[in-house]
């Protein structure tokens, strides 16, 4: 990838009063992908969003965004941004085209260019059935769309959404996901936070974990994984007096832990999927039947209270 | 896809659009324009029918024709309150962070508010004008001086838009709007508006007298030719001065401010 990023922060700075929201936040987020920001109540996720979208000034610390100085070219970056904030900044006494014509007038659009983009996001975004109502009997993921559909009507290069499906209902958060990977395969850089982990794991090719107001580790999200342990193998056998046989037939570098109340073995897997089918094999040698073999790696939520607790005390 | 030209922005434009957004609200839900005209109609009878014949206005005179013009200038007082709320509104929706992400002249949001609110208000004159002369308030000048009277209502109103904006930028949670809503009575009731002056204890009439709605509400009645309840020269005399300049003072303080909150927003 020989392109520069879409996004670059280099040593963001932002103390309000007491509290530091951004202390030395740095981030880089290549073209066209997703870049999940991740991160627990508090850290700076939101501060993060609002200085790189022009609407906060940090105290120190540069940051473009589109090829553009946030701070001395704000008007370019605003151009080429689109915002989705935390909590939906839509009209709600205006119906879901009104809203979208506003926004696209304001954009500069004129009002037959506002009208049709208003209609070519309304039906792409599985709005049309309600484009004329009023926006406060949408339902959550409804709003989200039209919210997302708001700072889509320039095509923006770079779109920031702040907790996008925080208060959704799974179908609502599965809309709203199915929208991002769409925007993103269009070629848009996006910039998501979230407190969720799943969500982070199924849309962003490229993760940073944030903790008080500090990226402490960025990766994609198998390499962050990977860096919390290896896979794990788990058998359950359906009596517990065969778990010696198990430990004794199946191949692993470390000792396999056994938890005889659950009945189970637990073997470290550096080669995934290869150790899966040597313990199979092993257990099929062996003669023993388990009721359950999975093949484990370790989740996201793991490696995000890894990071964030053990950053905490070093 | 639409192809987009190169976007064309003006604050004026992008003002004028965000004024429509309220007039498209008044389309949606009419409901609240027009209980906000109820309300003035209703404490426009009730002042005027429950107070009139107990109230008599020094220097002679109907009660009704001495009490609308002051109930003109309170309601232009009050406007400050919708100003503050809806722009306090905005930004704790977001909408006001979304217009600030986006492209455009950092003074159309107060432009279109502006525009909102002196709509909406020119309306809500017009409706207490009219219900004013069906209940028996009269204009006993003529119409130059009528409208003389009408501009300097509106004026008032600009002037408190400004106190509105910037209280909505630098307080905004619903408190803070409640807190307005309270005190905004005082400064509205110790003034001329119900009773003259000269009828209250000293130290409370002359807080009266020089109360900026005092002259607004003076100066008014003098141009609709109806009774001021003022007796003493001077201030019947400076009433048209101070009408104009106490507005021009608050625009002055407030709207400077007002850019300034916006500014400030990026803190
Ligand atoms: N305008 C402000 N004034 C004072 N403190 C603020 C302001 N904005 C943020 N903070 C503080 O900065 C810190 C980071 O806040 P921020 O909103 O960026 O966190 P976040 O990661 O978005 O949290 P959440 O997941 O709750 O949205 C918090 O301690 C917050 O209280
Ligand atoms: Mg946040």
């Amino acid at each position: 990838m020989s392109q520069s990023p879409s996004l670059q922060a280099v040593g963001l700075h932002k103390r309000y009063g007491d509290v530091t929201a951004l202390d030395d936040f740095s981030l880089d987020c290549a073209p066209g992908s997703i870049h999940g920001l991740l991160g627990p109540n508090g850290a700076g996720k939101s501060t993060a969003v609002r200085a790189l979208t022009t609407l906060i000034d940090v105290d120190s610390g540069t940051a473009r965004v589109a090829g553009y100085a946030v701070r001395t070219e704000s008007r370019r970056v605003r151009e080429r941004i689109g915002l989705v904030g935390q909590g939906t900044a839509v009209d709600d006494i205006l119906g879901g085209t009104q809203n979208l014509v506003m926004f696209g007038r304001l954009f500069g659009l004129s009002k037959t260019q506002a009208v049709s983009r208003a209609g070519e996001l309304m039906a792409a975004f599985d709005l049309i059935e309600a484009a004329d109502r009023p926006v406060s009997g949408y339902s959550g993921g409804m709003r989200r769309r039209l919210d997302i559909c708001a700072s889509l009507i320039l095509s923006p290069a770079v779109l920031f959404l702040d907790e996008p499906t925080t208060g959704l209902d799974p179908r609502g958060r599965n809309e709203v996901w199915r929208t991002i990977r769409r925007i993103a395969a269009d070629g848009t850089t996006v910039l998501l936070t979230t407190q969720y982990l799943d969500e982070a794991d199924q849309l962003a090719d490229s993760i940073s974990v944030m903790k008080a107001g500090h990226v402490v580790r960025t990766g994609t999200p198998v390499e962050l994984k990977k860096q919390l342990g290896s896979d794990r193998i788990v058998v359950t056998v359906s009596d517990a007096a065969d778990l010696p046989r198990v430990t004794a037939s199946v191949h692993s570098h470390s000792t396999p832990e056994i938890d005889s109340a659950a009945r189970t073995v637990t073997i470290e897997a550096p080669s995934g999927t290869a150790a899966l089918l040597a313990t199979v094999r092993a257990l099929d040698e062996a003669g023993i039947e388990p009721e359950d073999l999975v093949l484990r790696r370790p989740t996201l939520d793991e490696v995000f209270l890894a990071l964030t607790s053990q950053e905490a005390t070093s | 896809m639409t192809t987009l030209s190169t976007p064309r922005s003006s604050a004026l434009r992008n003002g004028w659009i965000l004024t429509q957004r309220e007039l498209l609200h008044w389309e949606r839900q009419p409901a609240l324009p027009i209980f906000g005209l109820l309300f003035s109609i209703m404490l426009l009878l009730m002042f005027g029918f429950l107070f009139g014949g107990a109230i008599e206005v020094p220097g002679g005179g109907d009660y009704i024709t001495f009490l609308l013009p002051g109930m003109f200038t309170l309601t232009m007082l009050f406007g400050v309150e919708s100003t503050m709320l809806a722009m306090s509104t905005d930004a704790a929706k977001g909408i006001t962070d979304r217009f600030r992400s986006m492209p455009i002249h950092s003074s159309a949001v107060a432009l279109g508010r502006c525009g909102a609110d002196m709509a909406s208000s020119v309306l809500n004159l017009a409706v207490l004008l009219v219900g004013g002369l069906l209940i028996g308030w009269q204009i006993t000048t003529d119409l130059g001086s009528a409208l003389v009277g009408v501009l300097l209502l509106i004026w008032l109103r600009f002037a408190v838009l400004w106190v509105g904006i910037f209280l909505g930028l630098t307080f905004r949670n619903p408190a803070a709007t409640m807190a307005v809503q309270v005190l905004i009575w005082p400064v509205g009731f110790l003034s001329n508006v119900f009773v003259a002056p000269e009828t209250m204890p000293a130290w409370l009439g002359a807080v009266a007298a020089w109360n900026p709605i005092s002259a607004t509400a003076t100066a008014t009645r003098q141009l609709f030719g109806n009774p001021t309840g003022i007796t003493t020269a001077w201030m019947n005399d400076s009433a048209l001065l101070m009408a104009t300049a106490w507005p021009l003072v608050l625009t002055l303080v407030f709207l400077p401010l007002s850019a300034r909150a916006y500014r400030r927003l990026r803190r």
